[in-house]
């Protein structure tokens, strides 16, 4: 009997040998559904597996040590709770992408771009869990960077995503860097990469802030956290629209696995004030990522910002933990954690389900633009019920679930007062201030969202001539809305599976779900508070058919078209009605000026010129101008001075060397 | 004994380091070629006064690479050279003499100030013979620095290979292998540049390496 972690490495060993087999078969009819069909088969064996080790009892961590890598350590692998967990959820994750990926691949243009590196993507994100020493780690992450690079590059003939393609490169190295330098600061001097050594050792106040600094810009710009977001919404959209949802829904997940397991197993005993950035720079994210996402007209690009959004959520709920810890309150540390790892569970479901969603209307429309589109319920009635449920569930509406990890995420807020750092006490309440308002303006972004893309009356040719998609896209996006659906109506079975994983890293739990009556979650205490996902989804349900029933009873039961009413105007084209940036405009007149540099011109014509009336509007990431231009300007600026030095002559170089020689001397002379 | 053992090879490396400043001064070709014989003259006897008293037969054979190839082959070889291309009459300093010869004192300052630091707990001999090589290095470079002919950026780097020696020879038990290599490293670097001087020739009609600049389009 092979250990389940010499399974999954063997899954993992299938994949990039799917990968280099689809080499060779790229250019051949037959590779699309083989490769696909392939990854289906092996990310739902991975996503077995680890749901067994999970669930299976709670058995101790097993190692492995293969023969490669660093010759005095190997390279190590080792399958404990957290990994199982996020385990599931890449191998779930996968698994329905491939399913997508059956139908959704056949209208790829050059599929021999998309199929060796999505199955090494996986792979690469798979090994970045299981790795147990830094140098493995390193290696898988950065082989994971570079595989979804080559798939944003997949259609690298558009200029724009080229451009998000070198993005995405500079901001990957700049992560893997800051990593890089992370794990050299905590494997110490004496260079014990294995992760047991760096557990093992203490940790300096100084070289564990540094550390946290590192990995919030490592892990956090690969997960897309404020400020280090801003190639993510460029380069999730440009790949193809599974890959979309691998990266947004998959793969930020994976950079949280990081910052988690540094952070809070590597790093040893948690010290408050480590989770006031964290927190500080989550609420920041959330509102920011929902605000972009509310003004962008692109629907994948929408569905990125709201990715990043998400992400920030997350790191406040991972920032709660680190201050329950610290402070010895372990209920409420493991309440914060169990919400944060739900999240990153219900994120991947629900935005993967949104990006297949984005992906069918590309197929049937060809358009991503939500200026151009309107009225698909009606040519696609499945994809439109499925990305409903997306929607619902990722503005945490219940019964599904995103309710339930932000409900919990919102629990653990109101146990703010426990806290006795009086920085703490106040910063917490705030940062959830912020997180209803993300909260509020994210149901507003996917209201918007759905009621202009598939409700109201097509706005173009594209969108009127739609047809619905075929069955394998419908298959994998009704099993992630029903998945959706699961979650939120049995959360205690989510919690439960949890719990090894929240009692490996912080040594304590939440109550037990099973053995609450009646599927109900309890997460403090009976007289606290508890939330019923079936009781809420059977009331939704009977009171929906029941009110269905009345009406179509006792009203006339006849089915009538007529004219939408024009408010009273003559012209009632499709123009005429709401529009993504209309419906957007209250809240861009709130948060336009301040956080967006939103610019509005209006040019009227005088009366009686019959030239048509123009209105622009430009947005500025503000971030991008503060931050990055400077940045960049200055490298581009210092690249361009030292640019000269190709041109000296002879004597100069010479003499350049020699001064470096004497200033170097000097130094030394003067130090020593 | 061991009075006279230290003065002596005090004696020589230091006016290696004088000669050293004698070839800064020099903006003559040929005297300048002379005074680098001098030199390796003196280099030369400096290892065999250091293979006397360590008691290294090898160190004799260091030795006679000195005497033999810089002494004499090489400055035979640049003579000619120098008579081939006709330019035995140019002066060719890039920097006034004045600011050199302060730039140097400068290093020697600066490399005594250094090693007499650095290398506190060693045998004091080798220690002054360090300090000493070490300002020969740098005046060999600073020679090639303020230098615009070829020939004495030639001259400035084996004046540097000079101090590299009397270092390896300072030290105790450095193995013969190696001052073979670094003899015949220069021999080589002779040879590439000698016909790399001739390919300057040919094509430019100068060995002053500014025709270089100009030939790459660029001011001086």
């Amino acid at each position: 009997m092979m250990s389940a972690l010499a399974a999954l490495l063997f899954c993992v060993a299938a994949l990039l040998a799917l990968a280099v087999l689809a080499v060779a078969l790229s250019r051949t009819k037959l590779a699309t559904p083989l490769v696909y069909g392939a990854t289906l088969l092996i990310a739902t064996t991975i996503a077995i597996i680890a749901a067994m080790a999970l669930t299976g009892g709670a058995t101790a961590p097993t190692g492995l040590t293969l023969p490669l890598g660093l010759p005095w350590i190997g390279a190590r692998f080792r399958l404990d709770a957290l990994a199982a967990f996020f385990l599931v959820v890449i191998g779930l994750g996968a698994a329905i992408t491939s399913l997508y990926a059956l139908g959704y691949g056949r209208h790829e243009t050059s599929p021999h771009r998309v199929l060796p590196f999505l199955p090494a993507f996986i792979a690469g994100m798979s090994l970045v869990v299981l790795a147990d020493d830094a140098f493995s780690f390193l290696i898988s992450w950065e082989f994971m960077s570079l595989a979804s690079w080559a798939l944003v590059m997949a259609h690298h003939h558009d200029a724009d995503n080229t451009r998000a393609g070198y993005i995405y490169l500079v901001m990957a190295s700049f992560g893997t860097l800051a990593l890089l330098l992370a794990f050299g600061l905590i494997s110490g001097p004496e260079g014990n990469y294995t992760f047991d050594a760096i557990r093992a050792a203490p940790h300096s106040p100084t070289s564990m802030a540094l550390t946290l600094a590192l990995m919030l810009i490592g892990a956090g710009s690969k997960a897309g956290l404020a400020p280090l977001h801003v190639w993510l919404p460029l380069a999730h959209p440009a790949a193809p629209s599974h890959v979309s949802a691998l990266m947004s829904g998959i793969m930020t997940k994976v950079a949280v696995y990081g910052f988690v397991r540094v952070v809070f197993d590597l790093l040893g005993p948690a010290q408050w004030w480590m989770s006031a950035p964290v927190l500080l720079l989550g609420g920041l994210t959330a509102v920011l990522g929902i605000l972009h996402a509310l003004m962008e007209t692109d629907l994948k690009r929408v569905l990125a910002y709201s990715t990043i959004e998400n992400i920030g959520v997350v790191f406040v709920s991972l920032g709660l933990a680190l201050a329950f810890q610290a402070n010895g309150i372990g209920w409420a540390a493991a309440l914060a954690f169990t919400a944060a790892l739900f999240h990153v569970l219900n994120h991947s479901l629900f935005k993967s389900l949104l990006f297949f969603g984005a992906g069918a209307v590309l197929t049937a429309t060809g358009e991503r633009d939500m200026e151009r589109l309107g009225g698909l319920i009606h040519a696609m009635p499945r994809t439109s019920l499925t990305f409903l449920v997306g929607c619902v569930a990722i503005s945490a509406l219940p019964p599904f679930n995103g309710f339930v990890s932000e409900w919990l995420m919102f629990q653990t807020i109101l146990q703010s007062p426990n806290l006795p750092q009086w920085g703490l006490k106040i910063l917490v309440p705030a940062i959830g201030g912020l997180l209803a308002l993300a909260a509020a303006l994210a149901a507003a972004c996917f209201v918007r969202a759905f009621g202009i893309t598939f409700l109201g009356r097509p706005r173009s040719v594209a969108a009127q001539t739609a047809r619905e998609v075929d069955r394998f896209m419908i298959a994998a996006m009704v099993v992630l809305a029903l998945l959706c659906l699961g979650a939120g109506i049995v959360p205690g079975l989510v919690i439960d599976a949890i719990s090894p994983a929240a009692r490996m890293v912080l040594h304590a739990v939440m109550p037990e779900q099973a053995s609450v009556p009646w599927l109900s979650i309890i997460p403090i205490s009976e007289g606290r508070s508890s939330y019923n996902g079936l009781l809420v989804f059977a009331f939704i349900a009977l009171s929906a058919s029941l009110s269905a029933y009345v009406i179509h009873r006792v009203a006339s039961r006849a089915l009538r078209r007529g004219p939408a009413w024009g408010c009273g105007f003559a012209a009632t084209g499709a123009a005429t009605q709401y529009s993504a940036s209309g419906f957007a405009q209250p809240i861009r007149r709130v948060f336009g000026p301040m956080v967006l540099r939103a610019r509005i011109r209006v040019k009227m014509p005088p009366p009686g010129d019959t030239a048509p009336a123009r209105f622009d509007l430009e947005l500025h990431d503000r971030v991008w101008n503060a931050l990055y231009e400077p940045i960049a300007g200055a490298i581009g600026a210092a690249t361009e001075s030292l640019n000269q030095l190709q041109f000296l002559t002879i004597r100069r170089y010479l003499s350049l060397v020699f001064m470096s020689l004497i200033a170097l001397l000097l130094v030394l002379a003067l130090w020593s | 004994m061991r009075g006279l053992v230290f003065d002596i090879a005090h004696l020589l490396a230091g006016s290696l380091v004088l000669i050293s400043f004698v070839m800064l001064y020099q903006d003559r070709l040929y005297a300048l070629l002379n005074v680098f014989a001098v030199h390796a003259l003196v280099l030369a006897m400096s290892v065999t006064w250091q293979a006397y008293v360590q008691n290294a037969p090898h160190l004799y054979v260091t030795a006679a690479i000195a005497l033999i190839f810089k002494a004499l082959i090489i400055p035979v070889g640049l003579h000619r050279i120098i008579r081939q291309l006709g330019i035995h009459r140019d002066i060719e300093t890039a920097v006034g003499i004045g600011p050199t010869m302060l730039a140097g004192m400068g290093l020697v300052a600066l490399s005594l100030m250094l090693m007499l630091r650095v290398t506190a707990e060693a045998d004091p001999l080798a220690r002054e013979d360090i300090a000493f090589a070490l300002s020969i290095v740098l005046l060999g470079l600073l020679m090639m620095v303020t230098r615009r002919n070829a020939v004495s950026q030639v001259v400035g780097f084996m004046s540097l290979e000079n101090g590299l020696i009397l270092a390896a020879t300072a030290a105790k038990g450095m193995p013969l292998v190696v001052e073979i290599s670094v003899a015949f490293s220069v021999l080589i670097a002779f040879i590439v540049i000698g016909v790399f001087l001739f390919r300057i020739r040919e094509r430019f009609d100068s060995v002053d390496d500014s025709a270089l600049d100009d030939y790459r389009g660029e001011r001086q």
